[in-house]
């Protein structure tokens, strides 16, 4: 069992190291890195006064080993545009985005779920077809024109909810809607295929004989089992979440780290972009990480097979 | 995801090729797709991007100086069919290019990492599971905050951000075909790897590769799409649905045209192929099922 963590572990490590090492050789490969720190109109003495300033001048190797080794101790570097460190930018925004994929993890939980269920359940009965088929729907369904629908029908034309923005409380609702449809559609089908494999099971079969009723072979017995599976999923879709609150966040105005992101790219503000994407790829490969974990630990099948 | 199985005769499944008819409408709307994105000079009402200032945000089925707004105009007055017609084109362009190289790069990397093993396998194989642990769209932020924005940058960066899925999936078909007997024997004949690869290999592991292609490429249109609304993507004026969604989420309130359609178009081209691959992927490799 330790063994197993240790080893899921430094694959983990690895794996942040990788993404570390891909973006700083992306910088490097693509021409001079000074470029993605200056403004568009920036002069050829201020360009290597800055390259000089910046440390950009010495050899590749120091630079990539100091690189490292500040990321090491959790120092994204500075915004160049605002002159404050990564750090304290991504810090403000972190909550928001946060409240967000939450919000949208309730939706996307609370619908995905039961329609799962339902789906399985029901299955070749009318109401599986109309929900498979809307499943299908939340699935291709951009989300940045769920998202627009939204903010016409329920911000404009009927005013239920404020269009955009982080004011009132009640802004959180439709940006959550927007971000959770699409990992409604995951949870869903997830739910599904884990309660038709549960149905195939003995101890279905002995609750039907002993004369038990659906309901409560289902609530009592089946949904523990089945939530194997769906909680292992949750981890990796809170990742999913994480990236696509970039698009939601843009079409909100939600002031949060998707947001941030996107008008440091547009400030050419490389420096906070790196930090945003890095601690986004570390979050999901500690995602994918707890889920691997979770997943050995309720079912400690998974563990003997980790050997490859 | 939902994959009830067919009631379809042999007889009439020979005749039909195995295309169920419930399938027909979104074959259609593909079709149609491909049809005007192609014919797209010949099809739209007017030039996509001449302004008429005069005509602007004007409602569907606005007359103006002699051109029928058949879908209405957007803020510059630009007809919103001709852009939608036009950006048919850089959807599927986009779509198809980013699907053809990251295809063709993960498909031979994958097959040299199976073939090969050793350290080429390590390496090739861990950037594999880098990459594809880390959110796809952070990848491709990154990509465009370095390479900068544009339709060819677009699909620079949605090849290199997919190529793993190939990869992954021309790994693990190639070790199970390389040790096949005719593979071997090929081998031991003095086959170069290049004909091993390519004669006996490939054509074996086609078909599951067919199937990512086929539910990469709706991925793809919505990438794009989504690249373009951030800014990150295809550059104005041309016409992309998704920048066209990005000007007409700031006109919500008084120009519902110019969001609605492009989303809607997005939306059919993505079901479409979504099914359209769904049942490939049920008919070339019924063990996914």
């Amino acid at each position: 069992m330790p063994i197993f963590f240790a080893k899921r572990l430094f694959q983990a490590l690895i794996a942040i190291f990788g993404v570390m090492t891909l973006i700083f050789f992306l910088q490097r490969l693509a021409g001079d890195p000074v470029l993605l720190l200056v403004p568009m109109d920036a002069s050829q003495a201020d360009i290597d006064r800055m390259r000089i300033a910046l440390g950009f001048d010495r050899p590749v190797v120091v630079q990539y080993l100091e690189y490292i080794g500040n990321l090491l101790l959790f120092d994204f570097g500075r915004s160049y545009v605002q002159n404050i460190p990564v750090a304290e930018l991504i810090r403000t925004r972190l909550p928001y985005t946060l409240m967000l994929a939450g919000g949208a993890l309730v939706v996307a939980f609370g619908i995905g779920i039961p329609i799962g269920i339902t789906l399985a359940i029901r299955r070749g009965k009318p109401i599986a077809r109309v929900l498979s088929g809307l499943v299908l729907a939340g699935q291709s369904m951009p989300t940045f024109w769920s998202a627009i629908l939204m903010i016409m029908v329920f911000g404009v034309w009927l005013g239920w909810a404020p269009p955009s923005g982080a004011r009132q409380i009640s802004s959180i609702v439709m940006p959550s809607i927007a971000l959770g449809l699409l990992s409604m559609a995951t949870f869903a089908r997830v739910a599904r295929t884990a309660v038709l494999d549960e149905l195939e099971k003995d101890y279905v079969r002995t609750g039907h004989a002993k004369g038990l009723p659906m309901r409560r072979i289902i609530f009592r017995h089946l949904l523990r089992n089945a939530s194997i599976p769906v909680v292992t999923v949750s981890a990796l879709e809170i990742a999913n979440l994480l990236a696509g609150a970039v698009i939601v966040e843009t079409v909100f105005a939600w002031p949060g780290l998707g947001q941030l992101t996107i008008q440091a790219i547009t400030a050419r503000d490389f420096m906070v972009v790196q930090g945003v994407v890095l601690l986004g790829a570390i979050t999901a490969i500690g995602l994918n990480l707890i889920a691997d974990l979770l997943y050995s630990l309720i079912d400690p099948r998974i563990r003997m097979g980790a050997g490859s | 995801m939902s994959a009830q199985p067919q009631p379809v005769t042999p007889a009439k499944s020979a005749r039909s090729f195995d295309i169920p008819w419930t399938a027909m409408p979104f074959l259609l709307i593909v079709a149609v797709m491909v049809l005007l994105a192609v014919a797209a000079p010949l099809v739209a009402p007017v030039d996509p991007n001449t302004q008429n200032l005069l005509a602007r945000l004007k409602a569907p089925g606005t007359v103006s100086r002699g051109v029928t707004y058949i879908l209405g105009s957007d803020e510059l007055g630009r007809d919103v069919l001709s852009r939608l017609i036009y950006g048919a084109r850089i959807s599927l362009f986009v779509a198809f290019s980013s699907v053809l190289l990251s295809g063709t790069l993960g498909s031979i990397l994958g097959m040299v990492a199976a073939f090969y093993r050793g350290w080429v396998e390590i390496v090739i194989m861990r950037l594999v599971d880098i990459v594809l642990s880390v959110p796809a769209i952070l990848f491709a932020i990154i990509t465009v905050a370095v390479l900068g924005p544009g339709l060819v940058n677009v699909v620079i960066v949605l090849a290199l951000t997919r190529w793993p899925r190939y990869a992954r999936v021309a790994y693990g078909q190639t070790l199970s075909v390389a040790n096949m007997p005719y593979v071997r024997l090929s081998h031991f004949m003095g086959a170069s790897w290049i004909r091993l690869l390519g004669r006996h290999v490939l054509p074996n592991i086609a078909g599951s590769l067919a199937v990512v292609a086929t539910l990469e490429f709706g991925l793809m249109v919505l990438f794009e799409a989504g690249l373009s609304f951030l800014g990150l993507g295809v550059q104005p004026p041309m016409a992309s649905w998704g920048a066209m969604l990005s000007t007409g989420r700031n006109y919500v309130a008084t120009a519902w045209w110019i969001a609605t359609f492009p989303g809607l178009a997005l939306f059919l081209l993505v079901l479409s192929i979504n099914l359209i691959g769904d049942h490939v992927r049920d008919r070339l490799d019924p063990k996914a099922r």
